[in-house]
């Protein structure tokens, strides 16, 4: 079974002409670690909001591990969502007001299946992940907005991942990090994603980060909307 | 959804300070609007109490705003007085119980001074039908004593023994009595009515001070000592009001004709319920503006509310943004901001009534003292629940504003908010 199986995607915003994403095929094996090239402009955002259901094609199938969520309805596809994608964005990835320990948790609030997954308590694990990550014990208890960026990008890297998410999608999570620290992220979230045995879809407009990747995708490529306003 | 509401709460406090503010100002406004509405209903009391068990309240014909005004009031001045043998008619009619003969005109440093008989001090009822009492000393005999409600003893600092003067009419300024001084011979117990703020001497007090005055002013070069004022004739010979209780209450109406119609003079009878009545109406008017007011200020706070929150909105698109991707729905996002809203709403709308059973306790004393209303400490009465209810439900309909917006732009921001 494929963890993304993607088919005559056509994508529009609501009050725009044009689509802006439109995929004629896309398929991603189950635990492949997939980098997703997307300069600006060629539909980064768009997919990951169809990917994320938060947003609806106008045509088109997007099948999430054998589940085509363009069919399910609006409460349906946020339950898809917490319960079996992990995200992980550029910054500013945790509520700032709680703490590094329960941002990692948050997750397993939002669905019992990652409550389940991440065995008998979920901090517990949170904790287990951190220290794995590891953030030293004296800040799982401070307020998450007072850690430093490289800080907070390995507790949301927690976070996305605690109760076995089979997909993780990570948008630019090192862009904030200088480039030494890129590098021992991505190694991190890669031996990360192969514990829990996720499929990790990691988007960026960095191509040097490409090469750990078993797989690189360019959306400009596939993406035949954005074909079109470059051409 | 009971995880939501759980990190509502949480943000919230995260923003304790701003929300604080607004919490603040509803506290303020929820404060403001209840206390109009004790004093209202305190005062409207009040004013019902400030004389009970009278029938008929008989003066000279007029208006009966005015009548009660100056005769239970003892504000304004009557435009005529009734003669003594008007009064007598009434007081020998076989329907009439009793009648007590009110004589207005003088003051004592702003406070009305009230000319009546020893009787007056059995007879007298207010709020619900309670006797005045004696604090201190007894009713006045002789001609030149007198007893002070407890609010002229209170601001005065009159004891039993003192000697006063008094001053012709209402004015401070006015020509003085100053050569008949009164002796404090008894102090009445607090009533919350007019009583507390008037002096009361006998009629025959009244008739002496005058003996020597002509249409309003002293008579040059004639001047009657105290002393002597026994030797002359002190039987009354006009009163400016009566009250009148009558054997039968059903006989209400043709003891009022009776009055009405009387031949020897034009007379008012009027009963103290429909008059106070019709002098709440006029007065009506002020305490719903003030009411009014305050639900205005109320308001102001709400908007503040929503405004505070709607602003905050942009520098929350972020943790809108995280709630989605962890699968909060565009629903948990509208119902977290209006809770929020709402939350705030209850929280000011108890910290209002708290402070105001705080405030009322504090400010009790001294409303009763320099306004005379008595703001009584007690739970909220169903009127006042009922404008609770009424700010909460408005503050739920406010906080539908910023949640509708937080769905909105939930919505089109998805997980990734372009900032």
């Amino acid at each position: 079974m494929a963890a993304l199986r993607i088919t005559d995607l056509v994508f529009r915003w609501p009050r725009q002409a044009r689509p802006c994403l439109d995929i004629t095929h896309l398929e991603l094996a189950a635990g492949a670690r997939v980098f997703l090239h997307g300069p600006s402009g060629s539909g980064k955002s768009s997919l990951l909001g169809l990917l994320g259901g938060v947003a609806l094609p106008q045509r088109g199938a997007i099948e999430l591990l054998g589940t085509d969520i363009t069919r399910l309805g609006g409460r349906a596809r946020d339950r898809f969502r917490a319960e079996h994608i992990g995200f992980l964005f550029q910054q500013f990835n945790l509520l700032p007001w709680l703490s590094a320990l329960d941002n990692v948790v948050l997750p397993c609030t939002f669905s019992a299946r990652r409550r389940e997954r991440a065995g008998s308590s979920p901090r517990n694990e949170a904790e287990r992940m951190l220290r794995h990550l590891d953030l030293g014990e004296e800040l799982w208890r401070k307020p998450a907005g007072e850690l430093s960026v490289g800080q907070q990008q390995r507790v949301a890297a927690a976070r996305a991942l605690i109760g076995r998410p089979e997909i993780l999608i990570a948008d630019e999570p090192t862009s904030a990090l200088d480039a030494e620290r890129q590098q021992a992220f991505i190694d991190l979230l890669l031996q990360e994603t192969a514990v829990v045995g996720a499929t990790l879809v990691f988007v960026s407009h960095d191509q040097r980060l490409a090469g750990h990747f078993d797989r690189v995708v360019a959306l400009d490529e596939i993406n035949r909307a954005a074909q079109e306003v470059t051409a | 959804m009971t995880a939501v509401l759980r990190l509502a709460a949480l943000s919230a406090w995260s923003r304790r300070l701003t929300l604080g503010l607004s919490l603040i100002a509803i506290a303020l406004a929820v404060t403001l609007l209840l206390a109009v509405e004790r004093i209202r209903g305190d005062a409207r009391q009040n004013f019902a109490q400030s004389v009970s068990g009278v029938d008929l309240v008989v003066g000279a014909r007029g208006g009966s705003v005015q009548l009660m005004l100056y005769a239970v009031f003892h504000a304004g001045a009557a435009s005529n007085n009734i003669s003594w043998d008007s009064y007598r008619a009434i007081a020998t009619h076989p329907a009439v119980d009793w009648a007590l003969p009110l004589s207005l005109g003088d003051s004592h440093r702003g406070f009305a001074v009230l000319g009546t008989v020893p009787e007056y001090f059995q007879r007298f009822r207010h709020g619900d039908g309670e006797a005045l009492r004696f604090r201190e000393g007894r009713a006045f005999g002789g001609v030149f004593e007198v007893v002070l409600g407890s609010e002229v003893v209170q601001r005065l600092g009159y004891r039993l023994g003192d000697s006063i003067t008094l001053s012709h009419g209402m004015s401070e300024l006015g020509p003085a009595h100053g050569d008949k001084p009164f002796r404090v011979v008894g102090i009445l117990a607090a009533t919350g009515t007019p009583v507390d703020r008037t002096l009361h001497v006998g009629l025959e007090a009244i008739s002496a001070l005058h003996l020597d005055w002509v249409g309003g002013a002293p008579l040059p070069g004639v001047n009657i000592p105290s002393e002597l004022v026994t030797k002359f004739d002190l039987k009354p010979k006009e009163i400016t009001a009566a009250l009148v209780g009558l054997k039968q209450r059903g006989d209400v109406f043709r003891m009022q004709r009776f009055v009405n119609q009387y031949r020897g003079e034009p007379l008012l009878g009027v009963m103290p319920g429909v008059a106070l009545d019709e002098l709440w109406q006029t007065i009506g008017i002020v305490e719903r503006s003030l009411l009014a007011v305050s639900a205005l200020v109320v308001l102001v706070g709400l908007a503040g509310l929503a405004a505070t929150l709607l602003a905050g909105l942009n520098e929350r698109r972020r943790e809108l943004a995280i709630l989605r991707a962890l699968g909060a729905g565009p629903g948990e996002i509208f119902l977290m901001l209006t809770a929020e809203g709402l939350l705030v709403t209850i929280l000011g709308a108890l910290l209002g009534l708290l402070l105001l059973g705080a405030g009322s306790g504090l400010a009790a004393p001294w409303l009763l003292e320099r306004f005379g209303v008595v703001l009584a400490t007690r739970l909220p009465g169903n009127e006042e629940l009922a404008l609770i209810g009424a700010v909460i439900l408005t503050g739920l309909v406010a906080s539908l504003v910023p949640g509708w917006r937080a769905w909105r732009r939930s919505l089109a921001d998805g997980l990734t908010p372009r900032l």
